[in-house]
C-alpha cells in the first residue's frame, strides 16, 4: 500500500505538534468545526497518498507561483508531499521523455483515481496549435488525461474562464477547461492567481473528505467563493457611510476610503481576499490602496477600464463609449430631434393658420 | 356608440360598460379584440370612459417610481461626495440604496399588480402587452401615425385608446426594458442578499443570461434605464403634442379617465 501522508512527513522530519497544527489551520480555514481537525488528521494518517497531476496550458505559471508560497511555513512543505505531486512541469526534476513517462504510468496505475489539476487552458484555433505540450497539442494531453482522472480543479482564471489569452477578439481561441472536458467534475478555482491557501484548502478538503468541496452555480468552491470582496471589505462601513477617494493621493484616499468611485470590482467579485487574504494574510488589494481589478471573474479582461465601475463597450458605430455616454448620447439626440420637432409643429401652424386667414388666396390645404 | 354624454348620467354609465368591448364583431376572440382595440378610431364628438382607476393609479405610481429610481440608480453610479467624520456617524449611501431597493421592489409589485389588470380590466388595460403584430391593419395604421408625425398626412386620426405607434412604443420601450430591469435589478439584489438566499434562488439564473459576469449585468441595468429615459421622453412630448395638435384629450384621460374628442368630423 502507499505511504500515508503522516508517515511521510514523519520521515521528512515534521513533528506531530506541527503536524496537529497544519490540522487546525485546515480546518478553521475551510470554515469548518474544531472537531474536523482530527479528522482531517485522521484521514492524513490512514489514507494513502492521491496522486496528482499537474498539467499545464496556455497560462503565465502564478497559479503555481502562488501555491508554492503557501503562507504558513509548513503548508507547502505538507502540500507538496500530501498531494503526491507525481508531474508539475514547474517542480519536477525530470524532463523530456522520462516526465511523459510518468504521464503513461499514472494512467495505468491509478486509472480512475487520480486528481487532474490543471492550471492554463488549451487554444482550440489551428487544431490547438499555439500551445504546444511534450511535441503535441495541449488540447490532446489535456483530453487524454481528462479521460481517467477522478476530478479535474481547474487553477486560475485561464482554467475557469480563460483570462487574458480569450479576452476579445481571442485570437488563439483559448478555451476555459470546462467547454472542453464535459464528463468529469470540474472544480474552479478562479483568480489571477488563486490565494495559495484557497488552493492548497480546495485539495485539503478533497483529500480529507474523499469527495469534491460544496459548489456554488458556477462551480466554485462556496466556501471560498460564496461571498464578494465587498461583503466583507474592512472598507464596507466607509462604503454605506458615502465615503469615498476620489483621487489616488486625497484626503479620502489617506483616510482609507472606500475606493469604489476609483474601479473598485470588489461589489461584483467573488474571492476570499477580503478574509484570507494574501502572503500569509498579511494583506490584500484593497488593503493596500488600490481597487480590486475583478481577477476571478468572468471576462475581467474585457470589463475594463479598471479604474471604471463601468465597462467600455464596443458601440455599433465602432467607438467605444460606456453605457452611460451611450444613454447620454441616445438621450441628447432623441431631445434634440424632439425639439426640432416642436420646432417644425410650431411652424405647420402657423402655415395652417395663415392659410385660413387668408381662406380661397393660397392653394386649399397647401 | 359614442354619443356625447354629460359626465356622471346613467348614460355615461352604460358607455363605461359598452367599452368593456370595442364591438360585437370583434367578440369573435381574444386576439381579434386586441386589432380591434388598437386601430379602433371613431367619428363624432363626445366622450368615451377609457382608463379605469387602478390602472391610472399605476400609470402615476409607476411613473414616480421610475424618477425615484432613476436619481436614486445615478447617486448609487456616482455617489455624493464624501461626508466629512467617522463612517458610523453617517449611513448616506446605505439609505440611498435602502430607498432604491424599495422603490425598486414596489415598481415590480405594481407592475404585478399592472399586469393582473390587463387580465381582468377593459381591453385598453391590455393594449400595451400584446402588439397585434399579425395584422396589416395594424402595421398600416402604425405607418399612418408615422406620416403624421412626419408631417405628411395634414390630419390625425382618432383613437380611443393608444394609437397603434403608441402601442408600439409603449411595448419595445417600456414593457419590454422595464421588465429586463426588474430581472438585472433584482438579480443585483440577490447578489447582496447573498448566494445563500433565496433571492439568489429566484434570480440568480439572470447572470447566466449575461454570461455569468455581474460587471454586464450592471452595465446593462444602465442601459435599460437610459432607454426608458428615451421613452419617457418621447413619451411625454408626444402625450403634450398629441393633447394640443390631435382631436383627443390625453393628459387629462389619465387623470379621469375620459377621453374626449373635440370635433365631430369622420
Amino acid at each position: 500500500m502507499a505511504e500515508t501522508f503522516y508517515e511521510l512527513i514523519r520521515r521528512q522530519g515534521v513533528s506531530r505538534r506541527s503536524f496537529m497544527k497544519f490540522c487546525s489551520l485546515t480546518a478553521t480555514s475551510l470554515g469548518l468545526a474544531p472537531a474536523y481537525a482530527s479528522q482531517i488528521a485522521n484521514a492524513m494518517e490512514s489514507k494513502p497518498r492521491t496522486p496528482v497531476v499537474w498539467l499545464n496550458g496556455l497560462e503565465c505559471t502564478c497559479c503555481s507561483e502562488s501555491f508554492i508560497r503557501s503562507g504558513h511555513p509548513l503548508v507547502s512543505d505538507v502540500v507538496l508531499s500530501m498531494l503526491s505531486l507525481d508531474y508539475s512541469h514547474v517542480l519536477m526534476a525530470s524532463a523530456g521523455y522520462q516526465a511523459e513517462e510518468i504521464l503513461h504510468d499514472i494512467r495505468a496505475e491509478h486509472k480512475g483515481n487520480y486528481i487532474l489539476a490543471v492550471e492554463g487552458n488549451p487554444p482550440l484555433n489551428e487544431g490547438g496549435m499555439y500551445c504546444i505540450v511534450g511535441g503535441r497539442p495541449f488540447v490532446e494531453q489535456l483530453k487524454e488525461m481528462a479521460a481517467d482522472a477522478k476530478a479535474i480543479i481547474a487553477w486560475g482564471s485561464c482554467a475557469s474562464n480563460g483570462c487574458v489569452q480569450a479576452a476579445a477578439p481571442n485570437p488563439t481561441k483559448a478555451t476555459p477547461i470546462h467547454k472542453v472536458i464535459r464528463d468529469k467534475p470540474i472544480i474552479k478555482v478562479p483568480g489571477c492567481p488563486p490565494i495559495a491557501e484557497v488552493m492548497t484548502g480546495v485539495i485539503s478538503y478533497m483529500l480529507t473528505f474523499d469527495r469534491v468541496p460544496p459548489l456554488d452555480r458556477l462551480g466554485r468552491p462556496q466556501m471560498f467563493y460564496g461571498q464578494r470582496i465587498h461583503d466583507k471589505c474592512y472598507r464596507r462601513p466607509h462604503f454605506d457611510a458615502g465615503q469615498f477617494a476620489e483621487e489616488w493621493d486625497d484626503d479620502g484616499s489617506r483616510k482609507g476610503y472606500c475606493l469604489y468611485k476609483m474601479g473598485c470590482r470588489g461589489p461584483t467579485t467573488y474571492n476570499a481576499c477580503s478574509t484570507v487574504r494574501w502572503n500569509g494574510g498579511v494583506s490584500f488589494p484593497i488593503q493596500s490602496g488600490h481597487g480590486c481589478i475583478g481577477c476571478s471573474e468572468e471576462e475581467f479582461w474585457d470589463n475594463g477600464p479598471f479604474y471604471d465601475r463601468l465597462a467600455k463597450v464596443n458601440t455599433p458605430l465602432g467607438a467605444e463609449a460606456n453605457a452611460d455616454e451611450i444613454g447620454t448620447a441616445a438621450a441628447g439626440a432623441v431631445g434634440v430631434a424632439v425639439a426640432a420637432h416642436v420646432g417644425l409643429t410650431a411652424l405647420k401652424r402657423a402655415r395652417d393658420k395663415s392659410a385660413a386667414n387668408g381662406a380661397g388666396a393660397g392653394p386649399e390645404g397647401q | 356608440m359614442v354619443d356625447i354624454a354629460a359626465p356622471g348620467n346613467a348614460k355615461a354609465e352604460a358607455d363605461k360598460k359598452e367599452f368593456r368591448k370595442p364591438s360585437a364583431e370583434a367578440k369573435a376572440g381574444f386576439l381579434s379584440d386586441i386589432v380591434a382595440t388598437s386601430t379602433e378610431t371613431v367619428s363624432p364628438a363626445g366622450k368615451v370612459f377609457v382608463y379605469e382607476g387602478p390602472l391610472r393609479l399605476w400609470h402615476w405610481v409607476n411613473a414616480g417610481l421610475i424618477v425615484v429610481l432613476c436619481v436614486t440608480g445615478y447617486f448609487i453610479a456616482k455617489p455624493p461626495p464624501s461626508l466629512p467624520g467617522e463612517a458610523s456617524d453617517h449611513f448616506l449611501l446605505g439609505n440611498i440604496r435602502m430607498v432604491h431597493f424599495a422603490a425598486g421592489q414596489l415598481l415590480a409589485v405594481a407592475f404585478l399588480g399592472r399586469i393582473y389588470w390587463a387580465f381582468v380590466g377593459n381591453d385598453h388595460a391590455r393594449q400595451i402587452f400584446l402588439l397585434p403584430v399579425w395584422s396589416g391593419k395594424w402595421w398600416r395604421e402604425v405607418l399612418f401615425e408615422l406620416k403624421w408625425y412626419g408631417f405628411l398626412e395634414p390630419t390625425p386620426k382618432k383613437y380611443i385608446g393608444h394609437n397603434p405607434m403608441a402601442q408600439l412604443a409603449m411595448f419595445t420601450l417600456f414593457v419590454v426594458p422595464v421588465t429586463l430591469q426588474i430581472l438585472t435589478g433584482f438579480a443585483l439584489y440577490a447578489e447582496g442578499q447573498g448566494t445563500d438566499s433565496w433571492w439568489f434562488a429566484v434570480f440568480g439564473w439572470v447572470f447566466g443570461v449575461f454570461g455569468d459576469n455581474s460587471f454586464a449585468v450592471h452595465t446593462y441595468h444602465h442601459l435599460f434605464m437610459w432607454v426608458i429615459v428615451v421613452f419617457s421622453i418621447v413619451h411625454i412630448y408626444a402625450a403634450v403634442r398629441e393633447d394640443i395638435m390631435s382631436r383627443q384629450s390625453l393628459i387629462s384621460t389619465m387623470v379621469s379617465g375620459w377621453r374626449y374628442f373635440k370635433d365631430d368630423k369622420e
